[in-house]
C-alpha cells in the first residue's frame, strides 16, 4: 500500500472559495487547500469591502456619523445605531429620557429577533434545506413593516439620534409589536420541530467545530458564538447598560446538547433560544415603557468635551465595541470599530483544520459573519 | 415488436405493401423514438413548472404565475430563454469532451424510457433485460458527469464531477440490489412481465410491495437509493448549490445546461417508474383489469394509472426536495456502504429463502387461500 501511493504522488488543490460563492455571506475569500475533499488549510482573506467607515468617522460631525453605523451591519442597524449614540452619550454625559431608552431597547430586540431570523434562515440555506430560509424572511417582513411604521426605511433605519430617537413610537405600534409577538412566539418551536432537530441537519452540525470556551475567550469571540461554546458573558448582563438591568431575561448558552460543547449545532441553537429570549424582553419592555420627551437637549452644533471613551454593546453579531477620542471639535479625533464578525475570522483558520468542504459552510454560516462588519 | 407493428401497418394499410419491410419497420422505429421522445421532453418541461409550484406552496409564496394561465407556460419560457442564450464554452476548457458530456448524460437519461412499461401494449421495445438494460444505460449518465466536470476546467466542477462519480457509482449497487426482490419473484427481467406478475383479484395485495416483508423493505431501500443516483436532495451533494456553488455544471450555459436539467427529470421519471413497475404493481388498479379491455382503451387506461402512480413518485421526491437538508458526502457514501448495500443484500437472501421455502407465494396470497 504505501509503494502505491509514493508510485502516485498526489498533490493539494488550491480552491478559492469566494469571494463570489453563495455561501460565504458575502464577499468573503476563503483559500482553501484541500486533499480531495478533506480542507487541509482554510484562510480567510478578508478586505472586500472595506469602505475606511472609521477614517470617514474623523470626516464628519458626530451626528453625522450615524447614517454610517446602518452601513455597518446591516442586518442590525438599529443595534449599531444605538451603539454610536451610547457612545457619544457616554463621552459627552448626556442624560437621556427613559422613554427614548425604552425605545432603544425595543428596536434593538426587533432588530436582534430579525438579525437571527436572517442567521437562521441562511444557515439552513447553506445546510441544503431551503424552506425555512423563506419562512425566516416572511417573519423578518414583520419586523420590517413596524420599522417601517416608525422611521420609513427597512433596512438602514438611521433612526436613533445622539441624545434619544429621531421620533416618538407612531400610534398603535406597541399593540402591532405585541400582535407581532404573540405570531412569532409559536413559530420558534415550529422551526425546531421542522429543522433545528432534523437527523440530517444534527448530523452536519453536531461535533463540527467545536470551540472550547477557553479558546473561545482566548480568540475573542463575542456574542453567541461565545456562548455557544458555555461562556455565559453578555454585555447586557454581564456590563449592563441602557434600561437591561430592569429587565428579566436568561443568558443562552451552549449545553452541546447534541455533541460537544460549542460545536456548530450549539452556536446555531444559542440563536433560536437567543430569539426566545428577546421576545421576552419585548414583553416587559412594552409593559414598562413610560411617557415623555423621546429626545434630550444637545445643541445643533455639538462638541463633546476633550476626552477619550470605549463603549460595547452587545448586538446580534456579538460585542460591537466603538473606542472613540474627541478633541473637542465638532469631529471625532479618532474613530476605531471593534467588528464582533472580524475577530471571530481570527478563529476560522484553526476550526477548519482537516474539516470537510460541507463543513466550512457549516462553519461560516455558524459564525454568523457578515461582510460590511469584518471590512468596514 | 417494431417488425411487429410494421407488418400489421402494411396488413392494415394497402397502399404500403409496395414498401419494403425493413423501410416500414425504421419509419416505426423513428416514429415510436419520436412519441417517447416528446413524452419525455413535455414532462420533464412540465416537472420543472410543478416543481416550482411545490417549492412555492410549501415555502409559503406563490412560484410561477406570469406566463400563461397559472403560469403553465413557464416551462417554455424557460426553454427559449435556454435556447436564445449565448453558448459559452471557457477557454481552457477541453472543447470536445465539454460539448459531449451533456449528450451522454441525456442519452443516459432519456434511453432509460425505452423500457417503461407504459401500459398494457405501450413499451417502446419490451427487452427481455429490461431491468438489466435501465441499470446499464443509466450508467451513462455518470461518465457524462464526470467528463462535464473534468472537461470544464473548474475546480468547482471537478469536485462535483468525482462527488458524483462516487454517489451514483455507489448507489447502484442497493440500487440494483433492492430491484431484484421484484425480478426474482416475476423470474424474468422484462418490466411488463414483472407488472404482469403482480396482476390478478388480490387488488392492491398483489403488488410486490405487500409479497413479504423483505420486498416491502426493498421499496423503501430502492426509493432511498434512487433518489441518491437521481442526485436529488437530500443527496444532491455532487450539485450542491451552497457549497459547491453548482457542480459538475457549474461552467455550463444556453441549452446544454438545458440538457443536465431535462436529464435529471427524466432520471427522477425513469426511477419512478421502475418502482412503479417492479413494487407497486405498474398499470395493475385494483377490480378492473386492463388487459380484458378493448386493446384501445385498456391501453389508455393502464397508461393513465401507470402514470398517476409514477408521477405521485416524482411528487414526492420534490416533497422530499425542498423539506431536508442535505447530507455530507462522507456520510453519503456511509450511508450507501454501510447501511444499504448490507441490508438489501440481506433482503436479496431474505426473498431468495422467502420464494424457496414458499414456493413463490406471498403472504396475501398464502392468505387468500386460506380462504380457498
Amino acid at each position: 500500500m504505501k509503494a502505491r501511493a509514493e508510485a502516485l504522488p498526489t498533490q493539494e488543490m488550491l480552491i478559492n472559495m469566494g469571494p463570489q460563492h453563495p455561501s460565504t455571506h458575502g464577499v468573503l475569500r476563503v483559500i482553501l487547500r484541500t486533499d480531495g475533499e478533506v480542507v487541509v488549510n482554510a484562510r480567510p482573506d478578508v478586505g472586500y469591502l472595506h469602505r475606511a467607515l472609521e477614517k470617514i468617522g474623523e470626516r464628519v460631525t458626530y451626528a453625522q456619523f450615524m447614517p454610517f453605523t446602518d452601513r455597518l451591519d446591516y442586518l442590525a442597524s438599529m443595534n449599531c445605531n444605538a451603539a454610536w449614540a451610547w457612545t457619544v452619550e457616554k463621552l459627552a454625559g448626556i442624560e437621556v429620557p427613559e422613554r427614548a431608552e425604552y425605545i432603544r431597547v425595543i428596536v434593538c430586540e426587533l432588530n436582534r429577533i430579525s438579525s437571527h431570523l436572517i442567521a437562521f434562515g441562511s444557515f439552513t440555506a447553506d445546510m441544503g434545506a431551503f424552506t425555512p430560509f423563506l419562512y425566516a424572511i416572511r417573519e423578518r417582513e414583520r419586523i420590517n413593516d413596524l420599522f417601517e411604521d416608525i422611521c420609513g426605511n427597512r433596512l438602514t433605519y438611521n433612526y436613533v439620534r445622539i441624545g434619544g430617537v429621531s421620533a416618538d413610537l407612531p400610534d398603535r405600534f406597541l399593540e402591532k409589536t405585541k400582535e407581532f409577538l404573540d405570531y412569532f412566539e409559536p413559530k420558534i418551536p415550529e422551526y425546531n420541530k421542522l429543522i433545528s432537530y432534523n437527523k440530517i441537519f444534527v448530523h452536519r452540525l453536531a461535533n463540527v467545530a467545536a470551540i472550547s470556551g477557553g479558546e473561545a475567550v482566548a480568540y475573542g469571540l463575542t456574542g453567541p458564538n461565545l456562548r455557544g461554546s458555555g461562556v455565559s458573558f453578555d454585555l447586557r448582563r454581564s456590563e449592563p447598560y441602557s434600561v437591561y438591568p430592569k429587565l428579566d431575561f436568561d443568558v443562552c448558552v451552549g449545553t452541546g446538547e447534541r455533541g460537544t460543547v460549542g460545536d456548530c449545532f450549539d452556536r446555531y441553537m444559542v440563536r433560536i433560544n437567543e430569539m426566545r429570549e428577546s421576545v421576552k424582553i419585548l414583553r416587559q419592555a412594552i409593559a414598562q415603557i413610560p411617557g415623555g420627551p423621546v429626545m434630550a437637549k444637545v445643541p445643533r452644533a455639538f462638541k463633546p468635551p476633550v476626552g477619550e471613551v470605549y463603549f460595547r454593546a452587545e448586538n446580534p453579531r456579538g460585542e460591537t465595541g466603538i473606542y472613540l477620542i474627541s478633541d473637542g471639535t465638532v469631529n471625532p479625533y479618532r474613530l476605531k470599530l471593534r467588528a464582533p464578525s472580524f475577530v471571530t475570522m481570527n478563529i476560522f483558520e484553526k476550526v477548519t483544520k482537516g474539516l470537510m468542504i460541507a463543513d466550512i459552510v457549516a462553519v461560516i454560516g455558524s459564525f454568523d459573519i457578515i461582510l460590511p462588519e469584518i471590512d468596514r | 415488436m417494431m417488425e411487429s407493428l410494421a407488418v400489421s401497418l402494411v396488413n392494415a394499410v394497402p397502399a404500403l405493401s409496395g414498401v419494403p419491410l425493413w423501410t416500414m419497420t425504421l419509419l416505426v422505429m423513428v416514429v415510436v423514438a419520436a412519441v417517447v421522445l416528446t413524452f419525455a421532453l413535455l414532462y420533464a418541461g412540465l416537472a420543472t413548472y410543478v416543481e416550482r409550484k411545490v417549492a412555492g406552496d410549501i415555502q409559503a409564496r406563490i412560484g410561477p404565475n406570469r406566463v400563461g394561465p397559472l403560469g403553465l407556460l413557464q416551462f417554455l419560457a424557460d426553454g427559449i430563454k435556454l435556447l436564445l442564450k449565448e453558448d459559452i464554452i471557457p477557454a481552457k476548457a477541453d472543447r470536445f469532451l465539454f460539448a459531449l458530456a451533456p449528450y451522454l448524460v441525456f442519452i443516459g437519461s432519456f434511453a432509460a424510457f425505452v423500457v417503461v412499461p407504459f401500459g398494457v401494449g405501450l413499451i417502446a421495445s419490451d427487452l427481455n433485460i429490461g431491468v438489466y438494460y435501465v441499470m446499464a444505460i443509466s450508467s451513462l449518465v455518470v461518465v457524462g458527469v464526470m467528463l462535464a466536470g473534468w472537461s470544464s476546467n473548474n475546480k468547482w466542477a471537478l469536485l462535483g464531477g468525482m462527488r458524483a462519480a462516487a454517489q451514483i457509482v455507489s448507489y447502484e449497487v442497493p440500487v440494483g440490489m433492492a430491484l431484484l426482490p421484484a425480478v426474482l419473484i416475476a423470474g424474468s427481467l422484462s418490466l411488463q412481465d414483472i407488472v404482469r406478475s403482480q396482476g390478478g383479484l388480490l387488488g392492491i395485495f398483489g403488488w410486490n410491495l405487500f409479497h413479504n416483508p423483505f420486498t416491502f423493505v426493498s421499496f423503501f431501500l430502492y426509493y432511498t437509493a434512487a433518489l441518491a443516483e437521481t442526485n436529488r436532495t437530500p443527496f444532491d451533494i455532487p450539485e450542491a448549490e451552497s457549497e459547491l456553488v453548482s457542480g459538475y455544471h457549474v461552467e455550463y450555459s444556453g441549452i446544454r445546461f438545458a440538457f443536465f436539467f431535462l436529464a435529471e427529470y427524466g432520471d427522477m421519471f425513469v426511477v419512478s417508474a421502475l418502482a412503479t413497475a417492479c413494487f407497486l404493481g405498474g398499470w395493475h388498479v385494483p377490480f378492473l383489469d386492463a388487459e380484458a379491455l378493448p386493446v384501445a382503451w385498456g391501453n389508455l387506461f393502464s397508461l393513465g394509472v401507470f402514470l398517476a402512480k409514477a408521477l405521485g413518485l416524482v411528487l414526492l421526491m420534490m416533497w422530499i426536495r425542498w423539506t431536508l437538508p442535505r447530507l455530507r458526502v462522507d456520510q453519503l457514501m456511509r450511508m450507501s456502504w454501510k447501511y444499504l448495500v448490507p441490508i438489501t443484500f440481506f433482503n436479496l437472501l431474505g426473498v431468495s429463502l422467502w420464494l424457496l421455502v414458499f414456493h413463490g407465494k406471498g403472504i396475501p396470497r398464502m392468505i387468500a387461500s386460506l380462504f380457498g
